[in-house]
């Protein structure tokens, strides 16, 4: 990194004044000039008055994952000098605001020091502590854009999108960003070494944060009962639904609303309200973080052993406990795999960025229908919430929701005796009816021991012979999932097995490894159960990585558990901090194990 | 929980209802409760109801948690569609039944610990949320099928089979409907059918969530000296406030003379129910003297009975989601997806 297109910053602020707009607008403009772009918020948990950091990686070679160093630091926040100038690259620089005296913890050798006066600046030239505080960001956009060479008119422009209805806004904002520009103009060799050139890499491709694209899959896959209790960071994928059903799926005659959205009073009702709108035959689903998947155990073990189609999304956060709320991580792996007690497993799909999870999530209520299960989609907030690009999300007109066996009153009418349960076709998955279709369709739905055909029962055999159609019926699903992703090289002896969020910064680490005479194969798995493929990367490597963000290496658990593979042939790479992953992180991971250190 | 099927045995005398059913067709299977349990006499008032109301078995939704109440959705209407499903969390289960398929009966069956303790809160949002279902709790102060413990709606003194008084103050789930909003609130008393199926019509017709809190005693557990559930002092202490009549819109209305005062709430799908207060100054429509009515006779050691409170003018779940008539169910794919043109389209605003 460090070159034309090719480098990272940061920008340190106190959260609450108005930095995530001035971020996103930095963002946006680089984008926008065609230049891949990747931007991780590191926000706290809290809404005003802690340190909040952004993340601007510009990659000409698509690279998206976290940087692995930070080329240049914007350091605005006081409480936070000591531990952003450390983040700063040998060599790189750091950006502070000169309005006050330079503080002693913001000195170090071997960095460039730039001050720009940016609180002065906006006392000279704006009213009010708000517009101040405000445009204070604004300003340092400006300097940003100098110094880094950002097309000043892509800027204009995206200014006079966003407040072309509010002239007095407008034009202070357009004050602001010319002022920051023109000062580091005037004051600093512009621009650095490391800058931006106009490409035309992005013209197919969108910036997106993934509860978006959840959400936006759920009212593609045609989900019309959402129920929810808020939870960072899974929050917004309802509130988006909520938005996106409000343009799509309101009648404009009538104002009628063709989907139902239930706040609920806790996660627990969430999982209840879902469940019963999947056996009434609605497509439901739910959206929540581990605190949530904890509450809704019980409910998940009965939809599982009722047959009951229900869709979870799961934006994994730092856990356990309340833990690190706005922190990533991949730790419920193992309680989404087998949530609820007694003999249960779960179907679980894992996007690895966005437009994935736009995939998964209309597959997902393909796959809870058809197999007439909870399905989870496991994102984590780095995908949740942060602004990735990828690719333009695509939808073909010819996808018609697969419902799985349901028999309608015509079906009925052809049989004898409609029993619930009963496995006629040896796939494990027994027909079932919708509640309202006629007496010979009715049956009765019990969590406690029921026969194949519905009935209450205490009996040795009849229970196992319903809990083993459900095995067979996780079995068969493994055949069905969606397959790993592999990512090959000739003569490999090396696998890295990932999931999830990891996807980027394993194939980043895949090319420096190379560059490092370290021929590696990637696996990206995609779904739980794992199928037979799976097993069979495994045995074509002599030596197996598998790269999770967790302390417990749960996705290694869980290939040990269910594919009989040795767990101590597996050499975990684990980083739970809660921050994306970064390629340094995986090559220095691989490289300590295979015993070739760098120099 | 157990079941026993009955034979379907129709004996040729039996009176069919419109739809040619007869009482045995609006039955289940058999009872495995205790002989004489409250709550069996509860279930033949269910089936009363649903025959005397014409229900079509298979449009109706029997909904229940866990306890000896839940057990009971088995017990009528075999060809209806039942759903037990977890301890105390029957309403939310119903909330998305009815959100996605609002053309079914929903007929919830609670118990006082399926309610007022584990479930307390899924309870009350349902109530808030004013979910169209009749909410039948079955009230016997205790524990059955874990042998004894008191519930939460146990009386102050109340005692145990083993003779230990109970010290907790109860929570009374009319005041609380009441209090939270509930659009009709009606308590009855197991033993008396009478009474008891024309608020179950009630309950059915009413737009909303209905809820019957039903003294129903424990034959085992509940049903001796000192137990403030038990028939005899039920029997002793109930004071009936309203007298109720219910006649559904498809017969025809004959006003019976009287020269009580009668006051006439007419449900959303036309049927009246007529409500004689046997105090000349209740007024069942009035929720503060409703629930001043109920704290009077708690004071007095009765038990206020009736259908208590009615507001046939409140907005409902479907109200407050502003969906269409047709159920969420029924809705074409088509309708509900947006399309390629409208996706591609929508990509420019994450440019």
């Amino acid at each position: 990194m460090n070159g034309v297109n090719d480098f990272s910053f940061k920008i340190g602020t106190v959260n609450g004044t108005g930095s995530a707009s001035a971020n996103g607008l930095l963002m946006q403009a680089i984008f926008r000039m065609g230049i891949p772009v990747t931007g991780k918020n590191i926000f706290p948990s809290n809404i005003q008055g802690l340190p909040t950091w952004y993340e601007i990686r510009v990659s000409k070679d698509g690279y998206t994952a976290r940087p692995s160093e930070v080329d240049l630091v914007v350091a605005l926040n006081p409480s936070t000098y000591a531990k952003d100038v450390a983040t700063v690259r040998p060599g790189g620089f750091l950006l502070y605001d000169s309005s006050w005296p330079l503080d002693p913890d913001l000195v170090r050798e071997g960095i460039t020091i730039m001050g720009i006066p940016f609180g002065r600046i906006c006392v000279e030239n704006f009213q009010g502590d708000r517009d101040r505080t405000l445009l204070r960001n604004i300003v340092y956009a400006g300097s940003l854009a100098a110094l880094l060479n950002i097309d000043m008119d892509v800027v204009s422009g995206m200014l006079s999108e966003k407040y072309g209805k509010k002239p007095k806004l407008l034009e202070s904002n357009h004050k602001a960003i010319q002022l920051g520009y023109e000062y580091a103009k005037a004051n600093f060799q512009c621009p650095l070494p490391f800058h931006l050139e106009k490409m035309d890499a992005t013209s197919d491709s969108i910036l997106i944060d993934g509860n978006t694209a959840c959400a936006l899959g759920a009212v593609f896959a045609g989900a019309t009962v959402g129920a929810w209790y808020p939870i960072t960071p899974a929050t917004a994928l309802m509130e988006q639904f909520k938005a996106f059903c409000e343009k799509y799926r309101v009648d404009k005659a009538t104002g009628e609303h063709k989907y139902a959205i239930l706040q609920a009073e806790d996660e627990l009702a969430a999982a209840g309200i879902i469940i019963g709108a999947g056996w009434a035959g609605a497509r439901a689903f739910t959206n929540t973080s581990g605190p949530g998947i904890s509450l809704m155990q019980e409910f998940i073990g009965l939809a599982y052993y009722t047959d009951i189609p229900a869709v979870f999304f799961d934006i994994q956060r730092c856990g356990p406990a309340t833990g690190m709320p706005t922190r990533t991580q991949q730790a419920d792996l193992m309680s989404l795999a087998y949530a609820s007690h007694g003999d249960t497993k779960h179907l679980v799909l894992f996007p690895a960025n966005p437009g994935e999870a736009f995939e998964l999530a209309v597959q997902s209520f393909d796959l809870a229908e058809r197999f007439q299960t909870p399905v989870f989609v496991a994102t984590d907030l780095d995908i949740g919430m942060n602004d990735w690009m990828v690719k333009r999300l695509s939808w073909d007109d010819s996808y018609r929701p697969d419902r799985g066996k349901v028999l309608h009153k015509e079906d009925l009418d052809k049989i004898q005796k409609f029993s619930r349960y009963l496995d006629v076709d040896g796939d494990g998955i027994a027909a079932r009816t919708l509640p309202g279709v006629g007496g010979k369709g009715a049956y009765f739905v019990r969590g406690s021991g029921h026969d194949k055909h519905a009935a209450y029962t205490e009996d040795s055999d009849a229970y196992q012979e319903l809990v083993d159609r459900l095995k067979r019926k996780f079995e068969y699903a493994a055949t069905v999932m969606p397959k790993p992703v592999f990512t090959l090289q000739p003569g490999a002896e090396v696998g890295l097995v990932t999931i999830g969020g990891c996807d980027a910064a394993v194939r980043e680490a895949a090319d420096r490894l190379r560059d490092q005479g370290v021929t590696v194969d990637v696996m990206r798995i995609r779904a739980f159960p794992f199928g037979s493929e799976v097993r069979e990367f495994f045995d074509a490597h002599d030596r197996n990585f598998v790269i999770e963000q967790n302390r417990d290496a749960q996705l290694r658990a869980l290939l040990a558990v269910e594919l009989g593979i040795p767990r101590d042939s597996m050499t975990s790479i684990l980083d739970y901090g809660g921050m994306p992953l970064t390629a340094k992180v995986v090559v220095d991971g691989v490289l300590r194990h295979l015993a070739k250190v760098p120099a | 929980m157990t079941s026993i099927a009955k034979p379907p045995v129709r004996h040729p005398s039996s009176r069919t209802n419109g739809l040619g059913l007869t009482l045995r067709d609006y039955e289940g299977a058999m009872s495995t409760l205790c002989a004489g349990c409250g709550h069996d006499s509860v279930t033949a008032a269910v089936v009363q109801a649903g025959w005397e109301l014409e229900l079509e078995p298979h449009r109706v939704g029997k909904m229940s948690g866990i306890g000896c109440s839940s057990k009971t959705t088995a017990y009528f209407m075999k060809q209806s569609h039942g759903f037990n499903s977890v301890h105390g969390r029957m309403p939310s289960v119903t909330s998305g039944a009815a959100a996605a398929n609002r053309s079914l009966t929903y007929i919830g069956v609670s118990g006082d610990g399926d309610s007022l303790s584990i479930g307390l809160g899924q309870m009350s949002h349902a109530i808030r949320r004013n979910v169209n279902m009749l909410y039948l709790l079955e009230n016997n102060g205790v524990y059955g099928l874990t042998k004894g413990q008191f519930s939460a709606s146990a009386d102050v003194g109340s005692k145990s089979k083993k003779g230990e008084a109970n010290e907790q103050t109860p929570i009374d789930p009319v005041l609380l409907a009441l209090t939270l909003g509930a659009t009709f609130v009606a308590r009855s008393f197991s033993g008396d059918k009478k009474q008891l199926v024309p608020i179950i019509k009630a309950g059915i017709a009413h737009k909303g969530f209905a809820i019957i809190d039903i003294i129903s005693p424990c034959v085992s557990f509940n049903d001796h000296e000192g137990s403030t559930k038990s028939y005899a002092f039920t029997r002793e202490h109930e004071v009936e406030a309203v007298h109720t009549d219910f006649i559904p819109l498809q017969r025809e209305i004959t006003v019976p003379e009287t020269d009580e005062e009668v006051r006439t709430v007419t449900l959303h799908d036309g049927g009246l129910v007529r409500l004689r207060a046997t105090a000349s100054d209740y007024d069942p429509t009035n929720r503060e003297s409703a629930y001043a009515h109920v704290r009077a006779c708690q004071a007095r050691g009765e038990i206020a009975t009736g259908l208590l409170f009615v507001d046939e003018n409140g907005r409902d779940m479907h109200d407050y989601l502003r969906t269409p008539a047709t159920p969420l169910v029924d809705l074409p794919f088509e309708s509900l997806c947006p399309g390629k043109a409208a996706l591609d389209s929508l990509m420019e605003r994450y440019r």
